[in-house]
């Protein structure tokens, strides 16, 4: 199945990646090989059985309800590329 | 100096040697190999004592270290420096280990050649002209040029066993949940495992018994006791019954390597286990299957590199738009952005069932295969690899015959198993590896195997020409 460059401009989008023109046509004959690998899947015997999402199948770990971590904001703030008064700055999002 | 091991680097202590000191020196000797994106230490100091007192080693560049910059091997993460500490850093500190630095690496574990790291490619000291395996790549290249004793891995398809193959040493895989995975920057979340790399099964397992166990932080992290992977090193394999995986030895495996890893194993059965011919039929859907579920989970991972809170920002942008979409462009390589367009593909609606869905579907299959196995025997074995360690550049430009290269590994991370690849010879100068497979939670047996492998051989203590002496 070949990628339409539509295709793979819909697929950047929702991934938020520019896709520089020059890396276009590269990434979308990757695709359409990696595309072709995976059809593979289609022929498996795999009728009834349950999809497996996890290696382990157990219930999720409960913890009791209550405050374990301290307040570490002020590093995690100063990782952040643009801070201000307790805030990441964004660009402006309404004109 | 022959090869570095715990049990060296304990009686040079005793002798009043800074191995530490050591270390450092040898690391910066070993620079050509490119195998430290980071040389130093900072946030918590290591214990003074404990199990693992004073002896040096490296973290795989993925462990976040309070203090001290943690790339994953990209430039989205070129100036993070983690506020925490992931728990298995704490876990060796306590115990006494001393890291010197973060080994370099595939770019978010993606890759298994490591030359799709920002930091550029890890040289394999057994040959220069060569990769060294990838994701940990560094790590192998590190312990196989003899700069430290261990280092650490993570596995998602095969990051710890493939690059230990391909440089000689022994690397060692956990089961799923065994290890936690708190700090341990993700790829895929239901494959990641954080492993090790160190010369011998025996030293794999001194280190290992440090960093498994619950953590409360992780809760992927499974809570029941850690075996005593010590004591189980004298448990030998009389009696052992060892699937030969007749796919594990398919055509695409080099009819040298298929001879070599069947010497290896007759080794074994001089030891005294059974060796029985076992079939894993689904084994070819892995490649495929973890090409579907590893992007889907790496795309989702990696929608928190945006700009905003920490990594790599755009400088020049018109919106918030622009900022996301411009600092991944700008923050993420060629094989992240494949993985994550991949990812978007195959869990974007009309596609979920057709892709996802049938993934999980035959990554049941391909755990099923092993646990019908694992009725009849104890241990699975087979080539870790098709090949040898290729050249620099050889398979960069065919991501599907890089791939390809994977299908003797990404099963185990499919199922959640633990698995162990260990020195079993060489063909034209160049190591091969014999891959053991385990049952969940059983790697004291593998440990065990390993560890009578290496009694009855040297394959493990060959020093590489690249190697310091």
């Amino acid at each position: 199945m070949a990628l339409e460059t539509a295709q793979l401009h819909r697929l950047a989008h929702l991934a938020r990646l520019d896709l520089p023109v020059e890396e276009e046509m590269r990434l979308a004959r990757d695709l359409d090989g990696l595309l072709g690998l995976i059809a593979q899947l289609q022929d498996a015997p795999v009728a009834g059985l349950a999809p497996m999402a996890h290696p382990h199948d157990v219930a999720a770990a409960l913890r009791p309800d209550m405050v374990t971590e301290a307040d570490r904001s002020g590093a995690l703030e100063r990782i952040a590329p643009e801070m201000e008064s307790g805030l990441f700055l964004v660009p402006k999002v309404i004109e | 100096m022959s090869a570095l091991t715990l049990a060296s680097q304990r009686a040079a202590r005793a002798a009043g040697r800074d191995i530490v000191g050591d270390a450092r020196a040898r690391a910066e000797s070993a620079a050509g190999l490119n195998a430290l994106i980071t040389l130093g230490h900072d946030g918590a100091p290591a214990s003074a004592d404990g199990r693992l007192a004073g002896i040096p080693f490296a973290h795989k560049d993925l462990f976040c270290t309070q203090g001290l910059r943690t790339t994953c091997g990209s430039k989205m993460l070129a100036d993070f420096v983690p506020p925490y500490d992931a728990t298995i850093v704490e876990r060796l500190a306590a115990a006494g280990a001393v890291s010197i630095g973060k080994t370099n690496m595939d770019e978010f574990a993606m890759g298994s050649s490591n030359e799709n790291s920002a930091s550029g490619p890890v040289l394999n000291p057994w040959d220069t002209t060569r990769v060294p395996g990838g994701s940990s790549g560094g790590s192998a290249a590190i312990v196989a040029a003899n700069v430290v004793a261990f280092a650490t891995g993570s596995d998602t398809g095969g990051s710890v066993r493939q690059p230990a193959a391909f440089c000689g040493v022994t690397g060692f895989k956990p089961t799923y949940g065994r290890v936690s995975r708190y700090g341990m920057v993700a790829y895929a979340s239901s494959l990641d495992q954080a492993g090790v790399i160190a010369r011998s099964a025996a030293d794999c397992a001194e280190v290992l018994q440090v960093m498994a166990g619950h953590d409360p932080r992780d809760a992927t992290s499974v809570d029941r006791p850690v075996d005593d992977y010590r004591a189980a090193l004298g448990h030998g394999v009389h009696g052992l019954r060892i699937g030969i995986a007749r796919e594990l030895f398919s055509a695409g495996v080099r009819d040298a390597m298929q001879a070599t890893v069947h010497a290896a194993l007759r080794e074994l059965e001089a030891a005294g286990a059974v060796l029985v011919d076992i079939d894993l039929p689904a084994l070819p859907l892995s490649i495929p299957a973890y090409y579907v579920i590893a992007p889907a989970e790496a795309s989702s991972n990696l929608a928190r590199y945006d700009g905003v809170r920490y990594g790599h920002r755009a400088a020049e942008v018109k919106g918030l738009r622009d900022l996301y979409s411009h600092s991944r462009a700008e923050g993420f390589g060629t094989e992240v952005k494949r993985r994550i367009l991949t990812g978007t593909y195959v869990l974007s609606s009309g596609y979920y069932d057709a892709y996802y869905l049938r993934a999980q579907q035959v990554r049941r299959l391909i755990a099923n295969d092993f646990a019908r196995a694992f009725d009849d025997v104890d241990l699975i074995a087979g080539p870790t690899t098709p090949d040898v360690a290729f050249k620099l550049g050889e398979k960069t430009a065919d991501p599907l015959a890089m791939y390809a290269a994977d299908i003797n590994t990404v099963a185990v991370n499919l199922a959640g198993l633990p698995a162990m690849s260990v020195p079993a010879g060489f063909i034209d100068g160049l190591p091969a590896g014999l891959q053991l497979i385990g049952r969940a939670f059983d790697e004291a047996r593998l440990f065990a195997a390993g560890h009578a492998l290496q009694t009855r051989s040297d394959w493990h203590l060959a020093l590489a020409p690249g190697a310091l002496r």
